[in-house]
């Protein structure tokens, strides 16, 4: 499949994950989040950015478990769990934020 | 006239630049490639060999693989020239002919 | 799979033999590795052989078409794989020091390696 923003084709995988991770810009994250039924509101954005952070420090989408646990140790414990990152991604803050950062979806997820 | 020889695998897993080095003839040009490129660095196992091979061969390393692999292009046993791939092609345009050594 | 629902931790080692870059082997079982960790067992790293540049400082193979996953072994901390292991031996037959990789390891003789590997459970050399 592939997104149409500002008048560019932005291939991305089968199931909505970008082929080429240096095409994502804000305005094709907004995008992505409304196909995904989400509004994108300034939490949101923090776990984005910081999944943007992660990739680019260690290469890799991190799997839920070290997500949670590097927000935690970042943003404090209201943050870094399960309840938090799934209200504000109900299909998975691993998949589904991750789609909308930009980034592939997390080793070792299904 | 002389021919190019082309090296990719490492010295510390397989045998093929040792008998690359034992057929090849004085004057050839030995070009180390991929994983072989580790034999050209200063301070290994191998690096009295190959300063050994220098008097006898035109010995040349790929730069571009030395950076992949972070291994530092000032570092390489004396004798060696660091190449980029116009230089690979350069090699190869020399010579009569590439062996690959695969 | 049973085993591990039922809460047996078995000692895990994988073994890293093989340059990065050249192959895919390394890439594979970095794959593997972070896999095992959503099973919580007690997952072991080895660098031996040319296993050894795979954490060396400094990678850059955008030009060769590859793409860096050298700093994906820094993530494997969060991952809670924490031993890792590289042979003293190899380090020096190549040359390197422990300053010149990019994770800390425990340096260990190829004996005590042995050692190490009799003691797991599973072992997955690569």
């Amino acid at each position: 499949m592939a997104y149409t923003s500002n008048g560019a084709t932005i291939e991305a995988d089968e199931e909505g994950y970008l082929v080429n991770i240096n095409e994502w810009t804000e305005s094709l994250a907004d995008q992505i989040a409304k196909d995904e039924g989400i509004a994108l509101t300034p939490e949101h954005w923090e776990v984005v950015n910081f999944l943007r952070e992660y990739y680019s420090e260690y290469q890799i989408a991190p799997a839920v478990r070290v997500l949670t646990k590097a927000i935690a140790k970042k943003m404090g414990a209201d943050k870094g769990n399960n309840k938090y990152l799934y209200e504000l991604f109900p299909y998975g803050p691993g998949k589904q934020a991750c789609k909308i950062a930009g980034l592939p979806k997390p080793t070792g997820c299904v | 006239m002389s021919i190019l020889h082309t090296v990719n695998k490492s010295p510390f897993e397989r045998n093929t630049l040792e008998s690359c080095l034992g057929h090849a003839q004085p004057g050839d040009a030995i070009l180390l490639i991929e994983d072989a490129v580790f034999a050209a660095m200063a301070g290994t196992a191998v690096a009295g060999k190959m300063a050994d091979a220098a008097n006898s061969f035109r010995l040349h390393v790929l730069g571009p693989d030395l950076k992949a692999r972070g291994l530092d292009p000032a570092n390489v046993v004396a004798g060696f020239t660091v190449v980029d791939y116009g230089g690979y092609v350069d090699l190869a345009a020399q010579n009569k002919a590439v062996n690959a050594w695969l | 799979m049973d085993e591990m629902d039922s809460g047996i931790v078995k000692k895990f080692m994988f073994v890293n033999r093989k340059a990065p870059h050249g192959t895919v082997y390394a890439l594979e079982v970095l794959e593997m590795v972070l896999i095992s960790a959503a099973f919580d067992q007690d997952v072991h790293l080895a660098f031996v052989d040319d296993g050894i540049y795979q954490i060396k400082k400094g990678q850059a193979p955008a030009e060769i078409g590859c793409k860096n996953f050298s700093p994906t072994y820094r993530a494997l901390e969060g991952y809670d794989i924490e031993k890792l292991y590289v042979e003293a031996e190899g380090l020096a037959e190549r040359g390197l020091t422990e300053d010149d990789l990019l994770v800390p390891v425990e340096v260990v003789s190829r004996a005590d390696m042995g050692k190490l590997m009799a003691e797991m459970d599973v072992i997955l050399t690569a």
